[in-house]
């Protein structure tokens, strides 16, 4: 690759936007976050079209040792590529989607979501054990305040529920990074991934990591904080909470706890598999009773995460290639949806499901699009969800019938839940004055939806293009964790072999002439 | 003798820079304040420049009474720099409030203060000790009650005073123990008494020694003058209190802990441990309920004193060194928030202390309010500010040392202490805004909070490097 270090522009891009927006006037500023995020993504579509498929696992390597203890390291490999191009396409969108919405103190606003892509690009990249660490825990400072300064009625709750509770779950994960570093001898990942630790070690490691992750993926029983965070959340807030925020825990177990830790993930995978499979049937009979819409996307969020969660502990490619397009079609459809709910939100001023009603009527267009999402969320065919439900539940199979077919129960649910709230949200008939009143979408808001649906049918219909850049990477995380990879349950018996094809002919005659006997 | 007289040349220089200004204060009168303040800043300069000779590096002076080494000149380093900034924040402070002005006086106590700090971390010898902590700790507790007319500023003193005393006389108690026992004072020597074999009685004296210097430092269980004597006394002086004594009453603790006690390590490790874990929880859990910004700052330093102490449990190169820096970068913190703390003044131009007034500050100042910030995330050890890196170093020096349980111990109750730093950013954010603070418009007091905000900032990670390389040195200087 070229020497031109395109991963640290792409951090200092929003860092110097952020900075330069608290000193104009709002509308400069909504003006300054729209441009630098657009200039991120064409890097980042720069950054795609460069990635040498099949060439070296990390790409668009630098590394600099400025800061004694951690140096400056940044990197990517597919898996970060894909996960940085899902950041920065729906950065742009949420500054549109802010807008108008947005009105008070937005030089802070667009600051903080500056701030915010700057962190996940680096969470991403860091190539280095305690700098991911910074950008991985630094997330939260601005997510804290776009949610206690834009949120909803109970935001100062939320805001405190959402720091503390991932806090909690991160510090541990640092102890347990201390350990490797010295173990080890280094803060490089790429070296700490091929670095063996110690079996009974492996444990405990993976323990503490977990601790982490699970919460920020979120897994079932400690995702109660998700729920708050999203519906107290201003639109954009949970779009880039559902979006990217939530893809964090599953890219932690992604490159750290399999490949650094096989046995004892190994060794966990009934833990991954029960509360993921609870967390499906759970949380998907809790959407089922929503009545604030926000709420019960966020409680799908917790059963589609889950999906990436077996899938990854699955072990195989079929798991792990799944899941990672599951993480990617949910950061489109969850931000979409989410979006979705924001659109009618600024004209109601209300999530409450039962306001609304015969949506389809006045707002056609919009219906068109929730349509699209809610198919997407569900995992229909043709859409990027199924793509990645099916590879995922195709993977975890191979290891564990009962679990797939409990978790399969969540694609069901899904389904339930999602049309039951599109039901009730578009069709029927129009009977309130206020609802009847809602003009159908504007161009912003066809602009905001438009690339999203494209991109989700893209990814359903042609996923090859999302699964290249990953190939390599998954193949060689798949020969990491062969060696304890779990036997499957399944314990399939070698059938009786079809007769070869050069005696075809002559296998037919002497069938018969078995028959005669 | 010549090249002893070198090596205490910064102790000459303060010491006579202090009895000079005082004649001048003497004949000069109230007038001459502001004069008496600058030059006091420049005697502490002086002092600094006279840091660059043998006083760094000439090693032992007055037959081992005197350590003239990289630790000592790094912590003096960090004494004059809180002691110069304790200075200038002074005269606008005083003139605004009601009550006695500012008197030349001040600026020459935190002189004479300084040259008791200086001699307490190149200390080799109990009695120097002691000696300058005596020096610092007298003139502190005339600048505790340097308000005259305000009571609480008089109960401040009068406490600090008391409980003091009291620390003294079991640090006394200690030292007498330690030489009955080992037959001299000489840190050198009591390190070989401890490493000689077990005696009851040098362990009775080691737990004693350390209770006095776990009150000077402020850690549970011998912190409670701190939040008393932090809300009574004038905001400058607690600023001062906060940062130059902290870190020379750090610096020896860890001198006597590995030069004279290095042996018994095993020993003090489980006061220190203890100390430490106290520290971090009761610091975190008690600051929960308070409404005085200033009293909930004592509250966070107790708390990040078992953080320093954490680092010092290690016992190791490497733990002295992250002490070192866990100290420079919660000065630079401490110093920030209480600045910030002296821009709270109410329409009348009184000071207020109640976080309550803090409300909706990101809207009236939202410099100031984003300087706050960063500071209260910054003592919460959040990345990417650099008190997570200095947390990072002590913890990682624990870990190193084996003292794992310490580590995931002391890092999960950082959580709680997170809680209060985030309800500060909280009122500043996301209330109304309370009416707005009088502007003060001074220039030094907005720079001085914008070098203490930049440098815990993630451009402060460019000082990690330069940092790490000099705490090694100074630590090195131990062992």
């Amino acid at each position: 690759m070229s020497g031109f270090p395109i991963l640290s522009l792409m951090l200092a891009i929003p860092a110097i936007a952020a900075v330069a927006c608290l000193f104009v006037s709002a509308n400069n500023a909504r003006w300054i976050a729209l441009i630098a995020t657009l200039v991120d993504l064409l890097l980042g579509i720069y950054l795609w079209a460069q990635f040498d498929i099949g060439g070296p696992q990390w790409q668009f390597v630098e590394n600099m040792p400025l800061f004694g203890k951690f140096g400056w390291a940044l990197g990517i490999d597919g898996f970060a590529l894909m996960l940085i191009m899902l950041s920065v396409f729906l950065m742009p969108i949420c500054i549109g989607a802010s807008w108008i919405a947005i009105e008070k103190r937005v030089q802070e606003y667009m600051a903080a979501f500056l701030v915010t892509e700057l962190l996940m690009i680096g969470t991403f990249a860091a190539q280095d054990l305690f700098l991911f660490y910074i950008f991985f825990e630094a997330g939260l400072i601005p997510m804290y305040l776009i949610i206690g300064i834009w949120g909803g009625a109970n935001r100062i709750y939320a805001s405190y529920k959402f720091f503390l509770y991932t806090l909690l779950g991160s510090v541990l994960m640092f102890v347990a990074m201390l350990w490797m570093a010295q173990y080890a001898g280094t803060t490089d990942i790429p070296t700490l991934l091929n670095t063996d630790f110690p079996a009974h070690a492996q444990t405990w490691l993976w323990l503490a990591f977990f601790a982490s992750f699970a919460v920020k993926m979120p897994m079932w029983p400690v995702h109660t904080w998700l729920p708050d965070a999203h519906v107290q959340a201003p639109t954009a807030g949970s779009v880039i909470l559902a979006g990217v925020l939530l893809k964090l825990g599953g890219y932690g177990f992604l490159r750290f706890s399999l490949p650094m830790f096989p046995e004892a993930s190994a060794q966990f995978v009934w833990l991954i598999f029960g509360l993921s499979a609870v967390a499906v049937i759970y949380t998907s009979l809790v959407a089922l009773v929503q009545s604030d819409m926000k709420k019960l996307i966020a409680y799908s969020s917790v059963a589609h995460m889950a999906i990436v969660t077996i899938g990854l502990f699955a072990f195989n490619r079929q798991g792990i290639e799944g899941a990672m397009i599951v993480m990617l079609s949910h950061g489109l459809a969850s931000a979409a949806l989410f979006l979705c709910v924001g659109i009618i939100y600024d004209r109601l001023h209300t999530r409450e499901i039962n306001r609304y009603g015969g949506l389809a009527i006045n707002m056609p267009k919009y219906a068109l699009f929730f349509m699209l999402f809610t198919m997407a969320s569900v995992g229909l065919p043709g859409t990027s969800g199924f793509v990645g439900e099916f590879l995922s539940l195709a993977g975890t199979y191979k290891v564990s019938t009962t679990i797939t077919l409990l978790c399969t129960t969540g694609i069901i649910l899904g389904a339930a839940y999602m049309l039951y709230l599109y039901r009730r949200v578009v069709f029927g008939d129009l009977t309130k004055d206020d609802v009847r009143a809602m003009p159908d979408l504007s161009l912003r808001e066809v602009a905001l939806l438009a690339p999203i649906a494209a991109v989700i049918l893209w990814m359903g219909v042609y996923p090859e293009s999302f699964l290249a850049p990953m190939r390599g990477d998954v193949a060689t995380l798949e020969a990491r964790i062969a060696r304890a990879a779990p036997a499957g349950d399944s314990l399939p018996t070698a059938g009786k072999p079809v007769a070869p094809a050069a005696h075809h002919g002559a296998a037919a005659p002497s069938a018969a002439h078995g028959e005669a006997h | 003798m010549n090249a002893s007289i070198l090596m205490v040349l910064p102790e000459l220089v303060l010491t006579a820079g202090a009895l000079i200004l005082m004649l001048a204060a003497a004949w000069g009168g109230q007038a001459s304040t502001k004069a008496i303040s600058w030059t006091s800043v420049a005697v502490l300069i002086g002092a600094g420049i006279a840091l660059c000779g043998p006083s760094s590096s000439g090693g032992e002076a007055f037959d081992g009474l005197y350590r003239a080494d990289a630790f000592a000149a790094f912590s003096k380093v960090l004494i004059y720099i809180a002691a110069g900034v304790a200075i200038i924040i002074a005269p606008r402070f005083f003139q605004q409030t009601s009550g006695d002005d500012l008197r030349p006086e001040y600026p020459v106590l935190i002189l004479l203060s300084a040259i008791g700090m200086g001699m307490m971390v190149s200390a080799g010898d109990l009695l120097t000790l002691y000696v300058g902590l005596e020096l610092q700790s007298l003139a502190a507790y005339v600048l505790a009650s340097f308000m005259r007319r305000d009571t609480r500023s008089a109960e401040a003193g009068l406490k600090y005073f008391v409980l003091g005393a009291l620390a003294s006389g079991i640090l006394l108690y200690g030292i007498s123990l330690v030489y009955g026992f080992s037959g001299t004072t000489l840190f050198s020597l009591i390190a070989e008494a401890y490493g000689a074999g077990h005696s009851l009685g040098l362990t009775f004296g080691l737990v004693f020694v350390f209770a006095g210097l776990a009150f000077k430092i402020s850690a549970v269980p011998f912190h409670m003058w701190t939040p008393d004597v932090y809300e009574g006394a004038p905001t400058p002086v607690t600023t001062f209190f906060a940062s130059a004594p902290k870190v020379a009453a750090m610096a020896l603790a860890v001198r006597v802990a590995v030069e004279a006690m290095g042996p018994a390590t095993d020993q003090w490790r489980q006061i220190v441990i203890f100390a430490s874990l106290a520290s971090i929880i009761f610091g975190a859990v008690a600051a929960i309920g308070q409404t005085n910004v200033k009293r909930l700052l004592a509250y966070s330093s107790i708390n990040n004193v078992g953080f320093a102490l954490v680092g010092l449990a290690a016992g190791t190169e490497q733990g002295v060194a992250a002490v070192l820096f866990y100290m420079t970068v919660y000065i630079v913190m401490t110093l920030g928030s209480f600045i910030v703390v002296l821009q709270m003044r109410d329409a009348a131009g009184e000071p207020v202390e109640t976080i309550a007034s803090l409300s909706g500050l990101s809207r009236s100042r939202p410099g100031l309010a984003l300087a706050m910030m960063i500071f209260m995330l910054s003592l919460a050890g959040i990345p990417p500010l650099l008190g997570f890196n200095a947390k990072l170093a002590v913890f990682d020096a624990a870990v190193n040392a084996g003292l794992f349980p310490l580590a995931v111990a002391g890092f999960v109750a950082s959580v709680i202490g997170t809680y209060y730093y985030l309800r500060v950013i909280k009122v500043m954010y996301f209330d109304d805004p309370a009416p707005e603070f009088q502007r003060s418009g001074s220039v030094v007091e907005g720079g001085l909070i914008t070098v203490a905000a930049v440098f815990v900032s993630p451009v402060g990670w460019l000082m990690l490097a330069p940092l790490g390389v000099w705490t090694m040195t100074a630590a090195k200087a131990l062992f």
